[in-house]
Parts: C-alpha cells; sequence; structure tokens
C-alpha cells in the first residue's frame, strides 16, 4: 500500500512539474492542481497510513495521526484559493493580450514566438 | 533610571519638534532645545557618582537568549562624550534656529537632530555591544538624512549617498567584528568584555575581530583611506557639519578605539595598523587642508587630521597617549565646532565661503574675528589655548614611539603633520579676516544677532579657560575618562602649561617655524601641490557605485527575463539539486515500519490514478479532456482519503475538486480550447528529464517517510480532544479549536484570494477577447432540464449541509465542508439559471459573507476576552432540548459558522467573478446558433 500512495504522489509530482513548464497559462493551472494532490498527499502520508482508525474518539479503540489531516484539510482549502486566482490570472491575462503564453512579454515562449 | 532616560529622552523627544513645526522654527527649536537641556541635566545630576568612581548601571534584559541585552552603563569616557554631545547639541540646535533659512523645514532639521543625539549617547553609553551596533547605524542613518536635509541640491544628495555607503559598509564589517568579539570573551556585555582582554589577545580570532572593528571604527572617523566622504559631507547644513562631523559622530570611530583600548590595544597588530593609520591619516589631512579655499572643506581636511592625530595616540598603547588622546578629542570637539559656527556665520553674513574672496573681516565683523582667530590658534597650537596641551602631549607622546625599530620616523611625520596643521590654521584666520581684500563686499558685512555668535563663543571662552587653567576646567574630566579607557588610574601625569624645555616644546617650535615659513611661500607651496598628481575620490567611487549597479543589473535582467518557465525550472532544479545533495550527502537506510497490504481495489484506483495523469499530459492540447481526466485524479484521492482513514479529507476533496472543476470550466469560456503546437522536442525531453526526477524524489521521499516509526504531538490532541474541546471528531477540534487561530487566518487567506480573482477578471469587464471558436459551446446555455432539476436539488443541498456542518464536531464533516455544498448548490443556479437570474435572486451580497464570516471567527475569540482567557479559547456544555433530547453546543460551533459563511462567501464570490467575464462571451459565441426566444431568455 505504502509503494502505491508513495508512486502516486511521485506520478503526480513528476506530471504536474512537467505540465507546469509548459509555456501556455491553461497546462500550467492544470499542473498545478496536480502538484497540489501531491503535496497535499505527501503531507497526507507524513502521518503513515492507517485502514479503517479514522481520528473520531470511540469507546474503545487506537486512531490514526490527526494532525497531518488537519493540516492537509487546510491545505486543500488554500490550494483551491491559489488555483482560483491562477485561474483568473490567467484569464485576465488572456483578455489583456490575446495570448494566453506565460512567456516574456507575454509569448507562449520565446522559442514558440517566431512559429506564430 | 536617569541613565535610561538620558538615551530614550531624544528618541522621544523628536515627536516634539515634528509636531511643534507648524507653530514655525522658533517652536521647534525650543522643544529640541528643552529635551536636550532636560537629558543634560539627568546627566549631570549623575556627575557626583561618575567623579566618585562609581559606573552607572541601568537597563533590563531585550532578547537574553541573542545576548542582546539593553545594558546601559555610565563611566568616565561615557560621561565624557555625552557631557559633549548635549552640550554642543544645546548650542548647535541655539545656532540653527538662526542660521538655517526660515522657508526650511525646522520641524524635521530639529527631530533629526535629536535622533541623531539619541543614538549618539546610546553607542557612548551602551554596555552591550549588540545594542551598540544598533545605535551606530541608526547615527548613519540620521547622519545621512541630515547631509540630505536639502534635498533638492544634487550634491546633498551624492554625498549623504556617499556617507553612508563608506560608515554602512564599515558597520557591516563592525557587526562581524563585534560578533567574534563577544564570541571569543563568551559574552556581548561590554563590562564582561572589557574583563577577558588577556583572553582576546591570546585568540586566534584576535586578528579577524580587529581587523573587521577597525573597519568599521576607521569608515566611521573618516581615517585614511576611507576619509573622502567626510569632505563631501560638508553639503549638509554648517550646524550639522558643526555636530556631526566635527565634534560627535565622526568621534564615535575613535570613542570605539578607546572603548575598546584595554582589550584590543598592546598588540604588535594594533599599533602598526591604528598607530600607522592616524599617522598616515594625519599628515594627508593636514596637507590638502592647506590647500583648499572652501572654509568647510578645508576644515572638514583639517578634522580628517586630527581625527588621526587620536587615532594615532590610542594606537600608541601607552596610558599616557591615550590620556593625550581622550584629552585632545575634548579639545578639537570644543574648537572645532567654534571654527565650523565661525565659518557658518561668515557664509551667512557674507553669503561666500571662498578664501580667495573672502578677506579684511576682521574690521567689518570684530567678533566673529576674535571667535575664529582664537579657534584656530588653538587649532594651531598655540600657547595658552587648549589646542596647545594635547599637542604638546601628542608630540610627547610620538618623540617616544619606536616604529619598526626607529625612533625617528613616527617624530618626524608627526612635526611635519603639525607644521601643516599650524599653515592651514593660521592661513583660516589670516585669509578670512586680516589679509586686505581689494574690492568691497557687495552687501553690507556686520557681525550676526547674539543667537549666531554666542554659541561658537562661549566655546571659545572654554577655550580660553582649558588652555590656561587646564587642571580646572579639563582637569577630573579627563583624568575620570582616561581611568575608564585605561583601566587603571594613569601614572602621575600632569595637565599643565609648561612642562620645561622637553623635545616636545622643541618639535612644536620646529612646527610653528616650519608652518610659518609654508604660509609665507604660500604661492610656491601651491604651485607645487598643483602640480603634483591628485587622486580624486569621487570619480572613483561613482565609477565603482556604477559599476556594482550595472553588475547587479545584468544579473537581475538575466535571471528576470520575463518566462515563467524559466522561473519554475530554477525553482525546481534548486529544490532537486538541495534534495539530491542531502540525500548523497547523508546515509540512508530502508524503513522498518511493517508496510499494509494492497487490496485488489486499491491496485485499481492506482492504475486508474497513473492512466488519467498520463491522460492529462496526452491530451494537454485539448483541454475540456485533459480537465476531464484531471477530475478523476481529483476523485482518486479523494478515495484514496476515505479509504486510508481520512473521512473529513474525502469530504473535503470531493467538494473541492467539484468547484474546481467548474472553476475551469468557467475559464475555459475565455480560454482557447485547444494549446497550439510549437514547444521543441528537445525542450520537452528536457523538461520531461526534470519532472521524471521531481517525481522519483517526491515518491522516494514519501516512501522513505511512510515506512518509519516516529512520534509526533498528535496524541496530545487524541487525549485533549473529547475533554477540553468537546468534540470527537479530532481533526474538527484541531481546525476550530486547537489551532483555531491558523484556520482564523485561512478563511482571511481565502476571502483576500476571492477578492482578487474578483478585483482580477472584474477590472477586465471592458475587454472582448475570446479564444473560443464559435460553435463550441452548447447552443442551449440554459438547458430547462438542468434549470429545473438544479432548482429542486438546492434545498436538498442545503439541508444536507446543514447536517454536515452539526455534525462536525463529533463526525466527519464541518464548516469547511458544508460551507462547499452550500456554495456547490448555489453555483448550480448561476449555470442553470444565469448569473444574472441567480444574482437578482441573493439577496446578500458574497464579499458580506466573507466579511460576516471574519467577523464572527473574530467576536467568537474576543468573547473569550469577557471571561479573561486568551483570544479564541473555547467552551462546551451540554443541555437538554424538547423533542431533540441532550444537544451539545461548543462555542467553537460558532467559530465554525464563521468558516462557513467566509468559505460560502469565498467560493461564491470567485464562481461568480468568472461566471460573469465568461457569460458575456459564451453569449455572443452562441448568439447565431439560437433562437431569438431562448437569446432573450439567456439574458436572464
Amino acid at each position: 500500500m505504502e509503494l502505491l500512495v508513495a508512486s502516486a504522489i511521485g506520478v503526480l509530482t513528476a506530471s504536474g512539474v512537467y505540465l507546469v513548464l509548459r509555456g501556455r497559462s491553461f497546462p500550467v493551472v492544470l499542473g498545478l492542481a496536480l502538484l497540489s494532490y501531491a503535496v497535499n498527499l505527501f503531507l497526507f502520508a507524513s502521518g503513515r497510513l492507517a485502514v479503517d482508525l479514522p481520528p473520531v474518539i470511540r469507546a474503545a479503540g487506537s486512531y490514526t495521526d490527526p494532525l497531518p489531516q488537519a493540516l492537509v484539510l487546510t491545505a486543500i482549502v488554500i490550494s483551491f484559493g491559489m488555483t482560483a486566482v491562477t485561474v483568473a490570472m490567467a484569464v485576465r491575462s488572456f483578455l489583456e493580450s490575446g495570448d494566453d503564453g506565460v512567456g516574456a512579454a507575454g509569448a507562449a515562449d520565446e522559442e514558440d514566438a517566431g512559429r506564430r | 533610571m536617569a541613565l535610561a532616560l538620558i538615551v530614550i529622552l531624544p528618541f522621544a523627544g523628536a515627536l516634539l519638534p515634528a509636531l511643534f513645526a507648524r507653530l514655525g522654527r522658533g517652536a521647534s527649536a525650543l522643544a529640541a532645545f528643552g529635551v536636550s537641556a532636560l537629558a543634560l541635566g539627568l546627566l549631570l545630576s549623575l556627575a557626583p557618582q561618575v567623579f566618585g568612581g562609581e559606573v552607572v548601571h541601568a537597563g533590563r534584559p531585550w532578547l537574553p537568549r541573542l545576548g542582546l541585552n539593553a545594558h546601559l552603563f555610565l563611566d568616565g569616557l561615557g560621561f565624557l562624550f555625552a557631557l559633549l554631545i548635549l552640550v554642543i547639541g544645546l548650542l548647535v540646535i541655539v545656532y540653527a534656529r538662526f542660521h538655517l533659512p526660515a522657508r526650511d523645514p525646522g520641524g524635521r532639521f530639529h527631530a533629526l537632530l535629536l535622533l541623531f543625539q539619541g543614538a549618539m549617547l546610546g553607542i557612548v553609553l551602551s554596555d552591550n555591544v549588540l545594542l551598540l551596533l544598533v545605535f551606530w547605524e541608526l547615527t548613519s542613518l540620521a547622519s545621512f538624512l541630515l547631509i540630505g536635509y536639502w534635498r533638492h541640491l544634487p550634491e546633498s544628495r551624492q554625498g549623504a549617498r556617499m556617507a553612508l555607503t563608506v560608515t554602512a559598509g564599515g558597520g557591516l564589517a563592525l557587526i562581524a567584528g563585534m560578533l567574534i568579539l563577544g564570541d571569543i570573551a563568551g559574552s556581548y556585555d561590554l563590562t564582561v568584555i572589557l574583563q577577558r582582554g588577556d583572553a582576546i589577545r591570546a585568540s586566534p580570532q584576535y586578528l579577524p575581530a580587529l581587523l573587521l572593528i577597525l573597519g568599521g571604527c576607521f569608515t566611521k572617523s573618516a581615517q585614511f583611506p576611507f576619509h573622502f566622504w567626510l569632505p563631501h559631507a560638508m553639503a549638509a547644513p554648517t550646524p550639522v557639519s558643526a555636530y556631526l562631523h566635527s565634534a560627535t559622530m565622526v568621534k564615535a570611530g575613535v570613542f570605539l578605539l578607546a572603548r575598546l583600548w584595554p582589550v584590543l590595544s598592546g598588540t604588535d597588530a594594533w599599533f602598526y595598523l591604528v598607530a600607522t593609520t592616524g599617522l598616515v591619516t594625519m599628515l594627508v589631512g593636514a596637507v590638502v587642508a592647506l590647500f583648499r579655499d572652501e572654509l568647510k572643506a578645508l576644515l572638514a581636511y583639517s578634522t580628517v587630521s586630527h581625527l588621526g592625530l587620536v587615532t594615532m595616540l590610542f594606537g600608541f598603547g601607552t596610558p599616557l597617549a591615550a590620556v593625550a588622546g581622550v584629552f585632545h578629542i575634548l579639545n578639537h570637539a570644543i574648537f572645532k565646532a567654534a571654527l565650523f559656527m565661525n565659518a557658518g556665520i561668515v557664509d551667512h553674513e557674507v553669503g561666500s565661503r571662498d578664501l580667495r574672496h573672502l578677506g579684511g573681516l576682521a574690521a567689518l565683523m570684530p567678533l566673529t574675528a576674535t571667535i575664529g582667530a582664537v579657534a584656530a590658534a588653538s587649532m594651531a597650537g598655540v600657547p595658552l589655548l587648549n589646542g596647545f596641551l594635547s599637542k604638546e602631549m601628542m608630540l610627547d607622546a610620538a618623540a617616544q614611539a619606536q616604529w619598526a625599530g626607529q625612533g625617528w620616523v613616527v617624530p618626524l611625520v608627526a612635526t611635519l603633520a603639525a607644521m601643516f596643521s599650524v599653515a592651514y590654521s593660521l592661513r583660516y584666520a589670516a585669509q578670512a579676516f586680516f589679509v586686505r581684500r581689494h574690492e568691497a563686499y557687495r552687501k553690507k558685512v556686520r557681525d550676526p544677532a547674539l543667537g549666531l555668535w554666542l554659541p561658537p563663543m562661549l566655546l571659545v571662552a572654554l577655550v580660553v579657560l582649558i588652555g590656561v587653567f587646564p587642571g580646572t576646567f579639563a582637569g577630573p574630566l579627563v583624568t575620570t575618562a582616561a581611568k575608564a579607557v585605561v583601566g587603571a588610574p594613569v601614572r602621575s601625569y600632569d595637565l599643565a602649561l609648561w612642562h620645561g624645555v622637553t623635545p616636545a616644546l622643541a618639535l612644536s617650535v620646529f612646527a610653528f617655524a616650519g608652518g610659518g615659513i609654508l604660509l609665507w611661500r604660500y604661492a610656491d607651496a601651491r604651485r607645487l601641490w598643483l602640480a603634483a598628481p591628485q587622486p580624486q575620490a569621487k570619480p572613483a567611487f561613482d565609477a565603482a557605485v556604477a559599476a556594482v549597479t550595472e553588475f547587479c543589473r545584468a544579473v537581475t535582467d538575466g535571471l528576470h527575463d520575463g518566462s515563467l518557465r524559466h522561473y519554475l525550472g530554477w525553482i525546481i532544479a534548486g529544490a532537486l539539486v538541495v534534495g539530491v545533495g542531502g540525500f548523497l550527502g547523508g546515509g540512508h537506510e530502508a524503513g522498518t515500519r511493517a508496510t499494509l497490504a494492497a487490496p485488489p481495489v486499491a491496485i485499481v484506483a492506482w492504475l486508474l490514478l497513473v492512466a488519467c495523469c498520463a491522460g492529462v499530459l496526452a491530451f494537454e492540447r485539448r483541454r475540456m479532456l485533459a480537465l476531464v481526466m484531471l477530475g478523476v485524479v481529483g476523485l482518486i484521492v479523494a478515495f484514496g482519503f476515505l479509504y486510508l482513514s481520512a473521512p473529513d479529507l474525502a469530504l473535503t476533496q470531493i467538494a473541492v475538486e467539484v468547484v474546481t472543476v467548474i472553476l475551469m470550466l468557467l475559464a475555459l469560456t475565455v480560454l482557447p480550447h485547444e494549446t497550439p503546437r510549437g514547444t521543441r522536442r528537445l525542450r520537452r525531453l528536457g523538461d520531461a528529464a526534470l519532472a521524471a526526477v521531481a517525481g522519483l524524489g517526491a515518491g522516494a521521499a514519501a516512501f522513505a517517510l511512510m515506512t518509519r516509526d516516529f512520534d509526533s504531538l498528535s496524541s496530545y490532541y487524541l487525549e485533549r480532544s473529547l475533554p477540553d474541546g468537546g468534540g470527537a471528531n479530532v481533526v474538527n477540534v484541531i481546525l476550530v479549536d486547537f489551532r483555531g487561530f491558523d484556520t482564523f487566518g485561512e478563511i482571511i487567506v481565502l476571502g483576500i484570494a476571492a477578492l482578487a480573482v474578483f478585483a482580477l477578471v472584474d477590472g477586465a469587464r471592458g475587454l472582448t477577447r475570446t479564444g473560443v471558436a464559435p460553435g463550441m459551446l452548447a447552443a442551449d446555455l440554459h438547458p430547462l432540464l438542468l434549470a429545473v432539476v438544479a432548482r429542486v436539488m438546492l434545498p436538498l443541498a442545503l439541508v444536507v449541509a446543514a447536517y454536515v456542518f452539526f455534525r462536525g464536531h463529533n463526525a466527519p464533516g464541518g464548516g469547511f465542508v458544508a460551507g462547499l455544498i452550500v456554495a456547490i448548490a448555489l453555483i448550480m443556479q448561476h449555470v442553470a439559471g444565469g448569473t444574472g437570474w441567480a444574482v437578482r435572486r441573493m439577496h446578500v451580497d458574497a464579499p458580506v459573507l466573507i466579511g460576516a464570516g471574519v467577523l464572527l471567527a473574530a467576536t467568537t475569540g474576543l468573547a473569550a476576552w469577557v471571561f479573561a482567557r486568551p483570544f479564541l479559547t473555547s467552551t462546551y456544555g451540554h443541555f437538554a432540548l424538547p423533542l431533540v433530547g441532550a444537544v451539545e453546543v461548543a462555542s467553537a460551533t460558532a467559530f465554525d459558522a464563521g468558516v462557513f459563511l467566509a468559505v460560502v462567501g469565498a467560493v461564491m464570490l470567485m464562481l461568480a467573478s468568472l461566471a460573469r467575464v465568461g457569460r458575456g462571451r459564451a453569449k455572443r459565441a452562441a448568439a447565431p446558433a439560437v433562437p431569438p426566444t431562448a437569446a432573450r431568455r439567456a439574458e436572464d
């Protein structure tokens, strides 16, 4: 199970990093979303994994670590806020320039600026 | 207490002149005068103790763990300097009142002067080197502001900048030196450091500490080769020059030499560094001063020379030389302040400070001429004046000094410097006041008002009194100060006028003869001087500054090229280098924690997640499809949370996932749906390599973390959740109770993010671009079925939200999730019925909801204050209600309600803003395909 979660974090991170390095705003937004999944899972994993031990106090029993969960809950909401601001910036920058590139001077990037 | 007040008063009092500035410059000068006088009174009240040999201590710990204590102490040396600072400060305040033009902002001037005074007092009274450093930098800043007082003059600004660059640069060196010194001594308290002299001198770090500290002292006290800033600082108003750049601030460097004399002096390194620098500075300053025609420039170089003299005396390292140094500090401050004020009077009355245009002023302004002549004579070292006494002591000490085994070097250079000093002093007095002038002055020249000539006249009176009766007027002061420097009573020395025929007297006579000849043959000397090469400091300094600026700009522009990809690439690659470096640098063992078995369903979910990630990458160009894949990834993550005992996270993740996808869909009503091709293959490969390494690193780190056992503070929360927070759902109790302050900050951040989205998108209302090809959007903007279902779902969704909210304290749920559910239900109305339709039926603005939520959370927190508990302390109780039964009410529930409202408001504001910007475009894109009736309905 640990291996599955760890490799999932790795796959999410790799996909996210690749996407944020694209030259246009929408893939960057997608990449940020994937990266926030990865980071949230990573934080969550720092509490180690447990099945059927939710941190809700019962008559008896053991619990998983509640602290990373509280942190991640906050992180999920904050990363949503960040995604929203990024999306708004992408929309605004497109409306201003008619181009959704994130390179220098609004161009998608210097490398493909000449191709359009 | 009185001691602390001496330092605090000027700082606090600096407000008064600024406040009184409206009442005219008289009022602000009076306020500054009153503050300084009060501080002086306090200082004098401590005089009996100081002269009794006592060291007065005051202060309290500030940051004891860092060794930074707000400790002050007053010994003889501190007393001498504090007295100089306050007495000359009072005279300068009076003088400035009459000297500065009425149109200048007097409030600012006096406020800055008081700030400087406080900082300077702080330096001389600090018992903690870290505290001293704070005041040290403050004097540099105050000096910067005062030199640049006439902001409209370029030379003021340039001079101020140069002074700041040099002195603050030296200040940085000083900080490093002091830290090393404190490290060796084991304490940053001066009282302790002063007792560890032997240990410090024996330490291998002694030399670096010495070099760095001297860097600070030499820049501040304008020692060669750092002296060049002082003449440029003469762009300051003359009262500032008289106060900061002759009597006080430039003495901070030599003060520190005196303060640390018991600790640092007595080694060869000290002697050669300090004495040689002083000697060279003394000669260079004196020679240059002779050939300056501008009165203030002449005085500035002479100040450089005299500071060199004092530095050299401390450099000799003998107690007698140190006494002479202390005595000369006092004498120089007195006659040099008088001379600056005198030059200021000439400038004020005649309108020129150029010796070539002055002359014959003795007949026109006798009082001014008297002041100038007596003070200049003292500077030259004429008997019966105070300058003579300390100069004799200096020559005496110089005559005994051996430089590299040679007994003639120091006396020769010192006598040469004294000779030039005689020449420029006499030139100052003679050319300004006594030599006949050929043409008449353009305006009527006469002695100034009382306020201008009285302050320097008082100083000149001191010059004569100390010169004739040194034992009476300076004896006790110098003796106690010298005792503080040397650390023990100094063996017999005699502040007296006549010591008999000594070598020093012979050197003095030589100096006078030589100086006289120099002045007699001044025209020849000047021709020689002009023929000699003259390195100019300012162009070199400007070129150095320009080069540094250019370098910084090149680096900045190189890195900051406007390409997001480059920035992120650097950040990610940097993080990888740090991570990989750390990994390779340390050892690695496999974790020992037992792993969980993976059930088939988890493997299926994993496969789906990997497939969808690949899908997002593969369909990156077809954005709608990529978005769908992203949604699947989010759902699998939520499923993972649920399976791995985190029901709260699963709920939140699902709700956030829905909102995120809606948000991105809204963005796609504006942004193009297709990404054009165009990145090079090589670049894609490079990015993929970077991404692969990052993914590998993150995955490996996560695996290493999960396979290890370690303790965290979670057990505390598990134990205290029910008894202290009154809730069984520990995650929720942490959020709204234990870490409520974090959550409070978080909802504020979310609210700000929502407002930022609103501002960003709303500002673009007039722009009508769209990247969406016609026909890409649904023809029917608001399908009937969707509208009906959404309206039916609304009350149901609200009930679910209420249920989730109230169970949150004891079971998975809570304000965040409930807020998201309500927001989704409401946004469905926007999608189904149109934003205009929905907004007309929502009677509350989203920003109001955000504000109400934050206020509610804050009020809940503040309510704890009523019960004298810290912010956000919570309480709970159980109540029995008819029909419902036992109900638990926790104050945290009210806090959670605040979270709920803020989340609803923030999410609504974000989505509605984006929906509105998309709406106009969608309509236009869809218009041709829709019948007129449908288009009208879409107006809703």
